[in-house]
């Protein structure tokens, strides 16, 4: 059967209009769509903002989802673990793991305290998360991978800080509403994060980019021999003021020729609960937002509010 | 005494005996399934690649293209504004191109009226192809041959779901059109 679009009398006035206005309705819904990319690409807070408000109503049943989803998950693990040697197989495996990436933390923190020590006898103690939340969706058809956590503004959750599970580094906090926070993953193109090697003898230090294919590319900064091995952790350096020393990013897996491509040590996948962690030197933070021409210091009303904002 | 047959008085709808179609139903059905279908993948979480096929377009290409006429050619605008809402892509690539896919529908019944399922098929193929192409390409990220390749999955599973969509769009149109009995 012909579509009853496609009915049509090329006699009657009144139809011909209709179809007309059709596509001018239609037109102009395009048009408003290119204006709203553009408004979208200039000014990129504006629909964040109406972004962050819908996301807050279908936070609650996202919220249930993912009781669901990670729940599932932990009955397939142990059915698993019962096909192969028992439940506690599957544990312990889980447990070996975590305990690998803290102890190279752990070399990490050593190494850190005897640099430090040794500078001056500054303290950068561990700071108590902002809110611990769960993990309740992400962006599964965008090229572009975001998550959405259940805690915003009104946990004190603000753009910038970092987002970790009880592995490593998630992501970074993008865009927050009152009850619910859009973060940038790690495995977002967009994403970079300073990072170093966990190895006391090596002193390496790189850049981790997001790949676009769920994995990280490792850029060293010192090129020359590559001293990277597959299996080594990096982790975040601290360098740019957003995130914690000392936190278990990525594992190497294949060398390249500039440095490596590592998997991400906290799939967000499998992470349940998140912990949104206050900005590491929100000082530093708000001083590389400032131009070249402006003055630092106590005076510089934008500085001081921004460091306010952060704290 | 003969028995005259049970559905003598009933149509695919239900009995036609004091009942009728609601007309808040019949309106109602497409729209929220394309909004439902829009807000689908969030639940999942897909953090390596972008595997979750583009639910909301493809559940207005199955609307339109499989019970044409009943869609007014402006809905790209209000699906596409909520699609845009909860699919990360760069705010108004869904307006846009859910605006540009209806007109592009449209143009290609005015010129081949009749047909079957396969031409539709292709036809929504190569609206998603191009949409997820064109979303990547606007969303800011850094192109790669990487990023390409992520992509490949995604393409074909949001070809083979369209068949699935379209039986469910059938579904929901008898859902749509069901006998409610009426007081008067």
């Amino acid at each position: 059967m012909a579509p009853p679009t496609s009915r049509r009398s090329s006699y009657s006035k009144r139809a011909q209009i209709s179809i007309f206005t059709g596509y001018i309705l239609a037109a102009i819904g395009a048009v408003i769509g290119v204006l709203l990319i553009i408004l979208s690409i200039w000014r990129p807070d504006l629909p964040g903002n109406i972004r962050a408000r819908a996301n807050d109503v279908v936070v609650p049943a996202e919220r249930g989802a993912a009781e669901v989803r990670t729940g599932s998950k932990g009955f397939l693990e142990s059915v698993q673990g019962y096909l192969r040697a028992g439940a506690q197989n599957a544990e312990l495996k889980r447990e070996v793991e975590l305990a690998r990436i803290r102890l190279g933390e752990a070399a990490v923190v050593e190494q850190e305290n005897r640099r430090l020590k040794a500078l001056l006898a500054l303290e950068g103690g561990e700071s108590r998360p902002v809110a611990i939340t769960r993990m309740v969706g992400a962006t599964s058809t965008s090229s572009r991978r975001f998550g959405y956590i259940g805690a915003g503004t009104n946990d004190g959750v603000q753009p910038g800080m970092p987002v970790r599970t009880d592995r490593g580094v998630v992501g970074r906090v993008l865009e927050a509403g009152a009850n619910n926070a859009r973060i940038l993953l790690l495995t977002d193109s967009q994403s970079v994060l300073p990072v170093r090697l966990s190895d006391e003898r090596r002193e390496v230090v790189a850049f981790a980019r997001g790949n676009g294919d769920g994995r990280i590319r490792i850029r060293l900064i010192n090129l020359g021999l590559n001293p990277l091995k597959p299996g080594d952790l990096f982790v975040s350096s601290g360098a740019g003021g957003y995130y914690q020393p000392g936190i278990a990013v990525a594992l190497v897996e294949e060398k390249t020729d500039d440095g490596a491509i590592a998997r991400v040590v906290s799939d967000p996948a499998a992470a349940d609960f998140v912990a949104v962690q206050p900005i590491y030197q929100p000082e530093a933070v708000a001083a590389s937002k400032v131009a070249d021409e402006e003055v630092l210091g106590e005076g510089t009303g934008e500085t001081t509010e921004a460091a306010e904002e952060a704290e | 005494m003969e028995r005259l047959n049970p559905r003598a008085r009933s149509d695919q709808y239900g009995s036609r005996l004091n009942r009728s179609h609601s007309a808040i139903l019949a309106n109602i059905v497409p729209w929220l399934s394309i909004m439902l279908a829009s807000l689908a993948p969030i639940f999942v979480i897909a953090s390596g690649i972008p595997i979750m096929p583009p639910l909301g377009l493809l559940m207005m290409l199955a609307w339109r293209l499989v019970r044409p006429g009943l869609l007014p050619m402006w809905a790209g605008l209000p699906l596409g504004l909520f699609d845009d809402l909860f699919s990360g892509h760069v705010f108004g690539s869904g307006v846009l191109f859910f605006s540009l896919s209806m007109i592009a529908i449209e143009a290609m019944e005015a010129r081949f009226p009749w047909s079957n399922f396969f031409q539709d098929w292709l036809t929504a193929s190569l609206i998603v192809i191009v949409y997820l192409l064109f979303a990547m390409l606007l969303s800011g990220a850094q192109l790669s041959f990487e990023l390409l390749s992520a992509l490949g999955p995604q393409v074909v599973l949001s070809i083979l779901v369209f068949p699935f969509l379209s039986r469910i769009v059938s579904r929901f149109d008898r859902m749509r059109l069901l006998r409610w009995r009426v007081v008067n």
